[in-house]
């Protein structure tokens, strides 16, 4: 079949053009510059602390080498706690945020209330919360289910990440022009329909960027399970300095810590910057 | 009557408020609350300063300079706070020199308090800067350009023309960032600094009221954050100026 061929702009053929490259390379991920920079800090207080070794005693970098792999496991719980809280998280705040937009006036204000109010308090008070108030087993129609404290903290953290997840969704919806609204209604679309199939659709593409973001600082958040006795990475690493009571590795330590977390969250950021540009309206 | 009534409560339905009937726990939470208005008011101002400091060296002409900015603020951004605050407490405050306090002691030159600001004014100061930065960019060119061509030099545009703006526009998110700081002090707990939440947590250890003294933090946080946000929409109202949208 033979293809038209005009000059007029309107008629051109239509040919689906790839998405235009973003900025989401290697390049940008890595911004070699800052990671250079912060990587030199580490190296320098490294080296600060393999001259101060005292005579007889392990090298700072072995003992760093020694550890290293437990900090790194220790970090990897970090990650997995953090998949887990985002996951319930978003769940929970979907359907919070959903009911944010309801026409039903008394299940907006509840779901505004719950929102307003987990969103406002301290991540730490609301962990701690879930720690001592959830019940340590249920007892289900005879069976006994036991509740790990790694389950109630994921609870815990969940609660903050809803309240955050349930705005994101409530300014997604609302940042779509009301014309759609119109336009769906005026195709006989009904409100579940046009929700599902017109404003969700193009909502989501723009809650993607800050939910990344609320998963970034969750990830940094989930340190904070330390404090209630969970062995994550930052308590394997004050076991590890105890172990060693060498005071020069202190510095380093915790820098291999901060590193590992700075190297996980800052692609995520930098994605997040790119993604912003990349569905950013225009006008 | 208040003391009357939360003490029948206690006696009748088991409900523990002990704070508001027992002289020790209501200093204790007092104290608390004010450390922790205290540790938020001195990192606000001072994070406040570091934005204004890290923004202008963000402006720098030597890369270095801007290098360095960069790397301050992406690796306090992305790094989590708690970490933040023992490497400043447990390793660099572990690492300082102590000095002599009278008793035949020795305490460390800085206090858990004292990190504690530390820690968190670095914190949201890196945030401080990066919102700064966005707000001085959405300062009309055409305003620095005019300021320029009446000889203004770069302190004084700074401080007369693009600061004043500039303000204005990050205002709504500065003020997230300081609400997001108040909340933020809680970690202070992991260092024994004795705001709020290490108030809470020694008085239900002992009163064993910890759904009361619960309920209560979280609802008092989020009084002391509706306060925060009451005073920053005043200000906004106050400094709107006539004929900017913002």
């Amino acid at each position: 079949m033979k293809t038209s061929v005009t000059d007029l702009p309107v008629l051109k053929p239509f040919r689906a053009k790839p998405i235009a490259p973003t900025r989401l390379g290697v390049r940008t991920l890595l911004s070699a510059g800052v990671f250079a920079a912060i990587a030199m800090l580490f190296a320098a207080s490294l080296a600060l602390a393999q001259a101060n070794t005292p005579a007889g005693r392990d090298d700072a970098l072995t003992i760093l080498l020694r550890w290293a792999p437990l900090i790194f496991q220790g970090f990897l719980f970090n990650v997995t706690i953090s998949f887990l809280s985002m996951a319930l998280g978003t769940v929970v705040g979907t359907l919070i945020g959903v009911a944010q937009v309801s026409l039903i006036g008394a299940v907006r204000k509840i779901a505004w209330a719950i929102t307003q109010f987990f969103r406002n308090a301290p991540w730490l008070v609301l962990l701690f919360y879930a720690m001592f108030l959830l019940p340590f087993e249920f007892r289900v129609a005879g069976f006994t289910l036991t509740f790990p404290a790694w389950a109630k903290a994921v609870i815990g953290l969940a609660l903050p990440v809803a309240a955050n997840i349930s705005e994101i969704i409530r300014g997604g919806i609302k940042s779509i022009p009301s014309a759609q609204w119109e336009s769906a209604e005026a195709l006989a679309f009904n409100r579940h329909q046009t929700m599902w199939m017109i404003i969700l659709p193009q909502a989501v593409k723009r809650m993607i960027p800050p939910w990344m973001n609320l998963y970034a600082i969750l990830t940094m958040a989930t340190t904070t399970i330390s404090i209630v006795g969970i062995q994550d990475g930052l308590t394997v690493t004050r076991a590890a300095l105890i172990a060693e009571s060498r005071p020069e590795l202190l510095i380093p330590m915790y820098l291999l810590l901060l590193l590992l977390f700075f190297a996980y969250c800052y692609p995520i950021a930098r994605a997040t910057l790119a993604l912003e540009r990349r569905y950013h309206l225009k006008g | 009557m208040i003391a009357a009534f939360f003490e029948r409560l206690n006696d009748a339905q088991g409900i523990n408020f002990s704070v508001f009937y027992d002289e020790f726990d209501r200093a204790r939470f007092l104290t608390g609350l004010w450390t922790t208005i205290y540790i938020s008011i001195v990192s606000i101002l001072a994070s406040l300063l570091l934005g204004l400091i890290g923004v202008w060296f963000a402006g720098s002409r030597s890369r270095i300079v801007r290098l360095l900015v960069r790397a301050y603020v992406q690796l306090f951004r992305n790094t989590p706070p708690l970490v933040q605050l023992s490497f400043f407490y447990f390793a660099v405050g572990g690492l300082l020199p102590t000095i002599s306090d009278g008793h035949g002691g020795q305490t460390p030159i800085l206090s858990g308090t004292a990190w504690a600001i530390v820690a968190l004014s670095l914190f949201a100061g890196a945030f401080n800067v990066e919102i700064f930065r966005a707000g001085i960019e959405a300062v009309p060119s055409t305003m620095i350009e005019a300021a320029e061509s009446l000889g203004y030099t770069r302190l004084r545009l700074y401080r007369e023309i693009v600061i004043p703006l500039a303000f204005r526009i990050c205002l709504p998110a500065l003020n997230n960032n300081l609400v997001n700081l108040v909340k933020t002090t809680t970690l202070a707990y992991a260092i024994g600094v004795p705001e709020l939440l290490y108030a809470a947590s020694q008085i239900w250890s002992e009163t064993l009221n910890i759904r009361e003294m619960m309920n209560l933090l979280l609802v008092t946080y989020v009084l002391l954050v509706a306060v925060l946000v009451w005073i920053m929409g005043r200000w906004e109202r106050a400094m709107r100026i006539p004929g900017y949208s913002w």
